[in-house]
């Protein structure tokens, strides 16, 4: 019983990280209908501003992670400013290979300043204990304790502040929104600005959960959480959220009962048999084309 | 300057400089085989950029000419290529004959290209990002799979492929394969294609056979990319399923992006530009890596359907169609 | 569109041209290096390729080889491979068939060496990789006969396999062994398996066999399974960037068995990126600093002179490498590969900063002993020798 209880903790922990680089992904699609696939590499860039920052200026934990919040939220704002706001009359698959492009950009830019994997220091110890003959450590509670506050923070702003409603004001008809007076390109740059954020975030998390930190770590876990944005229906916020618990549940489960290799063959399979039952996702509504 | 000109429009203006082009490279890469013209880094480069054309023209295909975005080309290479290493290492004893390797390819192409078959089943249903994500998963499933059957080596791969790949063959198949793209291209099955590109329920609403275009897009192109991953495998002696990754497909989505979508000659130039920067950037280390993506989001701002987008060199058209826009040009 | 279609043809013709015209300057002697300067072990090429450089200069700066009575110099040609197999394989063949080398030395890590020999021995060139353990490399795994052309610098893992088992049994008296490696690296893969089937043959118990991938980050599910298999000691044949994550994940889950691992924790960086977690774990290497010969005391400090840290075993057996290949050529007088070949086979032993390489006829694999060493407050001591 502990055993599973323990892997269930592993599960929400994995979960929680693919839940906020999901989020990202979702806002972006949800107000541009386009694939940010620079957002794998914004997370791994959050995970090295925080090691440069610690290492020049020791910072407390939170004060680390908000400065990174704000250094990933100004670099998604700027990818955006930059690469896609010239292609929006562009053809969509033209703004999507840009997207690859900027981040293979960041990601061999990142490679070839610091081709070794380095280790990230500790900014808070973890003190290992048992809760009803579980190991738990005290990372493990904070990561899936920051996590739920960003998620729930970020839900109320969508559903109660202005700025969430001229979001999903912009997703639903972004040309009626302009004609409405609301300063689109502004809700754009906010909505990139928070998605990187949110990825910065799951940057710091992770790598102190998982202290060696490479240039290659956002490839991998960008697409995983891309996967989960789509499996929760992408576009949509709280299916992020759902998209990213299940992943890691899934991948836990995976790894538990067969040997790892087979991990990626069963979450994509998975990922299929989901969208051929339902193509728009979990939680996704069918968007209606007009002939 | 203007003699070059004049000599570019009189080739331009003959029907027989592609027919004479190809023969004149097949002679060339015969009498390399024969006397050793280049020597080997220079055929190896030769033989990637083949490859490479290969797998451009047909992913163009599917994602220039039918206006979808797929990502899982590196699986059906994967899957060609590992079909044939297989059937050569360990269904076929001994030493594979040169005339059966064209035999060896086209067997690869037909295993890629069932494969195909079923993704375009499941294309009937979903279109856009989600096939997009379709594909992407595809992509993964294969190479996943690779590693997990112990027939196939696993994630350490497969060893022992002998050398078949040589610059004839490549030659012969980047021929074949620009051909059969081309004929189709430019038949009602082509026009199907494009229709669905422009508007798909529009198309099936005039009559077109949507359903027969998306089979035959989808099983053509990834037969040749099955026949490009064979010709791979047998180039390199080595295959193992980290090669067939999502970065591998992203290589070949730049070099179809940059040629230029929807183009048979843009796709040749993407293959050959891409081939040749990555071969001559190499003096600058790891930074050729940040140079070649920088160069492909800057060609996005500012042509974003690549540099040969929609447009076609006159030598690729059919005899009808060269004949109709040379009697456009005249007044 | 016409000129940019003469144009871009034009250019591919000259760069063609270009790559054409690198061809071999028949003056010096070309050795060709293959290792792995980006990608998951940038410390181990770093390392190769330090050593190799360091005798090519210490040679040039005599004047070069000796070849046929005038003294040539060395031409050291560096390829990357980033750890990648196929990167190894493309960058083998450049190096063989372009850059025309006499001799490839590397690479080092077994899942690049392998098809990297393969394709040595197509092109029938001389190889040595120096610290490449995996039997496969030397021997061709379907006929079960020694390649030609390639030979390594190390022992191999059949050799360290036995070492270890008999380390855990007699001298850490565990009778309980887990393992967890991975699964998709030919040396990891190797090592696992050669450890429990001997293990097992001298009366231990695996309590668990557990894998994970290359890139992997999370083992929270293979260690709590190694946990409650409550192992004695728990074997960790993985390279240095996984072994520190793996030993922190299993002491933040109340893991305390011994650590052991194999020659491929050898690289310094270890430390670095491992802590405290690594403390008071035993492995396998080539060579120790502790029990060094007047020859690699030197070694030593010119190394850390020129390099400013300490040379690991990849370096040291780096070094050797290119030492034996560098005396064969001076042994077959020309810049031939099948005359130089001859004379690495006809040479019956080497002395280098790592000991005595004895080749035995018909074999690429040198006889060499083994040494355990342990970390403890942060280096790597010296704990007992093990003789073939």
């Amino acid at each position: 019983m502990e055993y599973f209880a323990q892997q269930a903790i592993n599960a929400i922990q994995l979960g929680s990280i693919y839940a906020l680089i999901a989020l990202g992904y979702s806002l972006v699609y949800g107000v541009l209908s386009m694939i940010n696939f620079a957002h794998g590499d914004v997370f791994m860039v959050g995970a090295f501003a925080c090691l440069v920052l610690v290492s020049f200026v020791p910072l407390p934990f939170f004060v680390a992670l908000l400065a990174v919040m704000a250094i990933t939220a100004l670099l998604g704002a700027l990818i955006e400013r930059a690469a896609y706001r010239p292609l929006r009359q562009a053809p969509r698959v033209s703004a999507i290979i840009t997207a690859l492009g900027c981040g293979l950009v960041i990601q061999n830019t990142t490679l070839s300043l610091s081709p070794y994997p380095r280790q990230m220091p500790r900014l808070f110890e973890s003190v290992p204990f048992e809760v009803a003959g579980v190991t738990m450590n005290t990372l493990q509670v904070l990561i899936i304790g920051i996590s739920a506050v960003f998620m729930l923070t970020l839900d109320f702003i969508i559903r109660k502040t202005s700025w969430g409603i001229a979001l999903r004001a912009a997703s639903c008809d972004r040309g009626a929104v302009v004609l409405m007076g609301v300063p689109v390109n502004r809700v754009i740059s906010l909505t990139f600005a928070v998605g990187g954020a949110l990825g910065g975030a799951a940057g710091v998390l992770y790598s102190q959960a998982y202290p060696v930190i490479g240039a290659s770590m956002g490839v991998i876990i960008g697409w995983k959480a891309f996967v989960a944005a789509v499996i929760g229906g992408i576009g949509n916020v709280r299916g992020a959220v759902l998209g990213g618990f299940i992943l890691g549940a899934v991948e836990v489960t995976t790894v538990v009962m067969m040997p790892s290799t087979w991990r990626d063959l069963i979450a994509y399979s998975l990922l299929l048999v989901i969208l051929i039952f339902k193509p728009h996702g979990l939680l996704g509504k069918p968007v209606q084309q007009k002939v | 300057m203007r003699l070059l000109r004049e000599s570019a429009a009189a080739i331009n203006a003959c029907r027989w400089a592609m027919p004479a082009f190809c023969v004149a490279l097949m002679i060339v890469a015969v009498a390399h085989e024969q006397c050793g013209l280049f020597n080997g880094y220079v055929e190896f480069v030769l033989i990637t950029a083949g490859i490479n054309i290969i797998l451009c023209t047909s992913l163009n295909l599917v994602n220039g000419y039918m206006g979808e975005f797929s990502v899982g080309h590196a699986g059906f290479m994967a899957v060609g290529a590992y079909a044939a290493g297989l059937l050569a290492v360990k269904i076929l004893p001994g030493v594979t004959p040169v005339w059966a390797f064209p035999l060896v390819v086209v067997f690869g192409g037909l295993i890629a290209a069932a494969i195909g078959f079923l993704l375009a089943l499941l294309s009937f249903k979903t279109r856009g990002d989600y096939l997009a994500i379709i594909t992407l998963a595809f992509l993964m499933i294969v190479k996943s799979a690779l590693e997990n059957i112990p027939f196939t080596g696993g994630p350490r791969g497969l060893l022992g492929i002998e050398r078949l790949t040589t610059l004839p063959q490549t030659v012969a198949w980047v021929i074949v394969t620009l051909w059969v793209i081309r004929n189709l291209v430019y038949s009602k099955f082509g026009r199907a294609i494009t229709a669905i590109r422009e508007d798909e329920l529009a198309a099936g609403a005039m009559g077109v056979r949507t359903r027969e275009a998306k089979i035959l897009a989808f099983v053509v192109s990834s037969f040749f990319g099955g026949v490009a991953g064979s010709l791979f495998a047998h180039q390199l002696q080595f295959i193992s399923p980290a090669t067939f990754d999502i970065v591998k497909s992203t290589d070949i989505l730049v070099m179809v992006y940059i040629g230029g979508i929807a183009s048979l000659g843009g796709s040749v130039l993407g293959a050959v530009l891409v081939t040749i920067l990555a071969q001559v950037l190499q003096p600058l280390g790891t930074w050729r890596a940040v140079v070649m993506p920088l160069t492909l989001v800057f060609l996005m701002l500012f042509r974003p359907r690549g540099l040969f987008g929609l447009r076609e060199f006159a030598w690729f058209l059919p005899g009808r169609e060269w004949l109709r826009r040379r009697k456009d040009k005249s007044p | 569109m016409k000129f940019s279609t003469i144009l871009a043809s034009s250019l591919a013709v000259l760069a063609l041209a270009g790559c054409g015209k690198k061809s071999a300057d028949s003056s010096a002697v070309r050795i060709g290096l293959n290792v792995e300067l980006t990608g998951e072990l940038p410390a181990v090429g770093a390392s190769s390729r330090n050593a190799v450089q360091l005798h090519v200069d210490q040679i040039n700066a005599a004047g070069g080889i000796t070849l046929g009575g005038k003294k040539v110099p060395i031409e050291l040609v560096v390829g990357d491979n980033g750890a990648k197999a196929d990167q190894a394989a493309a960058t083998a063949q450049r190096l063989l068939s372009q850059e025309n080398v006499l001799v490839m030395i590397g690479p080092n890590a077994s899942s690049c060496a392998i098809p990297a020999s393969e394709i040595a021995e197509s092109l029938k060139t001389p190889m040595i990789s120096p610290w490449s353990t995996n039997p496969k490399t030397t021997v061709n795994a379907t006929t079960g006969k020694s390649k030609d052309y390639v030979l390594r610098g190390c022992f191999t893992d059949l050799f360290q396999a036995g070492v270890l088992a008999k380390f855990t049994l007699n001298d850490l008296k565990s009778k309980r062994a887990a393992v967890l490696f991975d699964v998709s690296s030919e040396a990891p893969n190797g090592q696992a398996n050669l450890y429990r089937e001997t293990f097992v043959k001298l009366g231990g118990t695996i309590t668990a066999f557990e894998t994970y991938t290359t890139g992997d980050r999370d083992f929270s599910a293979q260690l709590t399974k190694i946990k409650a298999s409550n192992p004695e000691v728990v074997f960790l044949p993985v390279y240095y960037g996984d072994v520190a994550l793996i030993t922190q994940q299993a002491r933040q889950l109340g893991i305390t068995a011994q650590f052991v691992g194999s020659d491929a924790w050898s690289s310094p960086e270890i430390i670095k990126l491992g802590g405290a977690a690594l403390e008071g774990a035993y492995f396998c290497n080539h060579y120790s600093t502790e029990i060094a010969t007047p020859a690699a005391k030197k070694f030593m400090a010119d190394y850390e002179a020129k390099f400013g840290q300490a040379p690991d075993d990849v370096a040291a057996l780096s070094y050797d490498s290119v030492g034996f290949a560098i005396k064969a050529i001076e042994a077959a007088g020309v810049t031939d590969r099948q005359a130089v070949r001859a004379a690495l086979a006809s040479i019956p032993s080497y002395e280098g900063v790592t000991g005595v390489m004895r080749f035995t006829p018909g074999s690429g694999d040198p006889v060499k002993s083994a040494v355990i060493l342990q970390i403890k407050g942060g280096k790597f001591v010296w704990v007992a020798n093990a003789a073939p």
